[in-house]
């Protein structure tokens, strides 16, 4: 071995060798055990082995017993029992045998410390020679260096194979739907009760109530019913007169102190829906965005960077709020053309 | 160090001496009206509900009970919302602070019922619950699905409670008497939002408090719960005990045996 070690000495190649750096510091002095140094603890050594493997032996007899022992039943209770015991004793005989064999590697067998060094990279100059050989000889049985209009027809092949993707990637550009832009909110769409889609009247919603709300209509959707309750969500509450700070432009979109806004963060889209009746503050539970619901909803606090979009709304003629049109931007986190038309 | 005493204690001993003498006072002079219905609310209740409110409660919400600058006005508040803060113990307030704080009760039963009957008796609103809307018998499932949608934002999905903003929190529900939950909802105390029988209606409301009870009898099957405060208290449980446990199998693989 230590012939074959020497012919692989490590070579420095082009690398700057400086005097002076660390040496070599070798295997550290071996240290006998105390199993090589006494009978007794070599005996007590062996029998800590065997005492784990059957531990391990206990620990799998045990999940047989628990199988039968903690069945699951029509109690929801029992699968905590069941699942409890059953790892209890997959996990002890699983870990009777490993720290068994890592106990009994360390202590019982040999331990001499040996150092492999690695071989160098380069291959022999005879290597290198015959795989030179082999090139040129296929090289001169194709032909490719003598027949051009076949190696040159194949750079052309290869140098087209790719083109199709500058296409394919093409349709990850600007989003070919606007799906992201709508909800499910159109003009005249009454305002229901979430999960089980109540309209809503104005005079339900007294100071200081907070609803829960879908478009009516949503519960009855089938496959897509997740998929718009996500966009669509909103959030109603009603505060008390002149509490409200209402831009000119948005006077219109609030009922008698009722206002509307969507659920979905703006920050990463987790439903804000934490109000505090009295702030008029609105937390998101996911990154402590905070929003002013009577300004608006501008950010007060947290990592979003946008208001809430907000429903305009009014009340139809039996007196139960609607939608007077979807919000006025697109709902929830940014994204990557969300300002285009 | 003698005279070492918090700062409460001022505050306590008065407060104490007003409980006492208000006590006192009304056990001198009101006929103590054992029935537990608040419905039947008997004149002489209402009088003895008054002498507890001078006595406890007007400093901060007004001689008849119009309020100050420290507290709102209870006209109109119903005999719901009385009997959800002085029987919870959060009124009479200890302090003021960002929220009112649960304390052992500080008035009898006796006491509790004539407060609720001279508060509803200031001006309409919500009533004290009667014993079948608050008996936790409804749908659980049902009222679990409510409870998702209306409360479990701030309480939690599994009534753990949890932070809001400024040092305000939204409390654990388990443990919570049925009728301080229908209260609760009914009334909308401090910055919670109310629930009026139109949002959700009364038999929605037993769905929810029959969901909260469920839980509190019944364990989560997925094992141990570590307070129900999910993934944050996981995460951090398994990364110190689940690495460590990792990091420490690790060193005695490459120890050398001695």
């Amino acid at each position: 071995m230590s012939e074959k070690t020497k012919e692989h000495r490590y070579d420095s190649g082009l690398a700057v060798v400086q005097s002076g750096t660390v040496k070599d510091p070798g295997i550290e002095p071996h240290r006998v055990r105390m199993t090589d140094k006494s009978a007794k603890h070599e005996r007590n050594a062996s029998r800590q082995v065997a005492a784990m493997f059957i531990a391990s032996a206990l620990g799998s007899a045990f999940a047989i017993y628990a199988y039968f022992a903690f069945p699951i039943t029509t109690e929801l209770g029992s699968v905590r029992s069941n699942t409890f015991f059953l790892g209890l004793g997959i996990t002890l005989g699983l870990l009777g045998i490993g720290i068994g064999a890592v106990h009994w590697a360390k202590t019982l067998m040999p331990d001499a410390e040996v150092s492999e060094e690695r071989h160098q990279a380069r291959s022999s100059e005879e290597n290198r020679a015959r795989a030179i050989e082999i090139i040129k000889l296929a090289d001169q049985e194709s032909g490719f260096t003598r027949r051009k209009l076949i190696r040159r027809s194949l750079y052309g092949a290869l140098a087209m194979f790719p083109l199709p993707a500058i296409f394919f990637f093409g349709d990850m550009g600007p989003n070919p739907t606007d799906v992201l832009k709508h909800t499910m909110w159109r003009k005249g769409t009454r305002l229901a009760k979430d999960p089980y889609g109540t309209p809503i009247k104005a005079s339900d919603v007294t100071v200081g109530s907070v609803f829960h709300v879908i478009p009516e209509g949503l519960e009855k959707l089938g496959a897509d019913k997740l998929e718009e309750k996500a966009k669509a969500a909103v959030l109603l509450v009603r505060v008390a007169d002149g509490v409200l700070k209402e831009t000119p432009e948005r006077a219109g979109w609030s009922y008698d102190g009722i206002v509307a806004y969507s659920k979905i963060c703006t920050h990463v889209g987790c439903p804000v829906a934490l109000y505090e009746q009295q702030t008029h503050h609105l937390l998101c539970p996911c990154h402590q965005s905070t929003f002013d619901l009577t300004d608006g909803c501008k950010v007060i606090f947290g990592p979003a960077s946008r208001p809430l979009p907000q429903l305009p709304i009014t009340v139809d003629a039996e007196g139960y709020l609607v939608a007077q049109s979807d919000f006025n931007e697109p709902v929830g986190p940014s994204f990557w053309d969300r300002s285009n038309n | 160090m003698k005279n070492r005493r918090s700062p409460l204690a001022a505050t306590a001993v008065i407060f104490m001496g007003l409980v006492l003498s208000g006590g006192t006072y009304a056990a001198a002079n009101a006929v103590v009206n054992h029935s537990n219905t608040s419905q039947a609310a008997t004149q002489s209740q209402i009088d003895e509900g008054k002498k507890l409110f001078l006595a406890n409660c007007a400093s901060c919400h007004g001689k008849d009970g119009v309020g100050t600058s420290a507290a709102p006005t209870l006209i109109g508040v119903g005999g719901a919302a009385a009997e959800f803060q002085v029987d919870s113990g959060r009124m009479p307030a200890q302090a003021s602070g960002p929220q009112m704080q649960v304390k052992p009760k500080q008035f009898t039963d006796e006491q509790v019922d004539a407060l609720v009957a001279y508060v509803a008796s200031l001006g309409t609103g919500p009533a004290v619950p009667t014993e079948e809307m608050i008996a936790a018998n409804g749908d659980a499932v049902r009222g679990g699905e409510l409870f998702r949608i209306n409360c479990a934002m701030c309480h939690n999905a599994v009534g753990a409670g949890g932070a809001l903003t400024e040092g305000k929190y939204a409390p654990v529900l388990s443990g919570v008497p049925n009728d301080h939950i229908y209260e609760a909802m009914l009334t909308g105390p401090q910055n919670m939002p109310v629930f009026n029988d139109q949002n959700l209606t009364p038999q929605d409301k037993k769905d929810i408090i029959t969901y909260l009870k469920y839980l509190e009898a019944n364990p989560s099957v997925g094992g141990y719960e570590l307070a129900g405060l999910g993934p944050v208290a996981e995460g951090l449980f398994l990364w110190i005990l689940g690495l460590g446990t990792i990091v420490a199998i690790t060193v005695w693989l490459g120890a050398k045996s001695n």
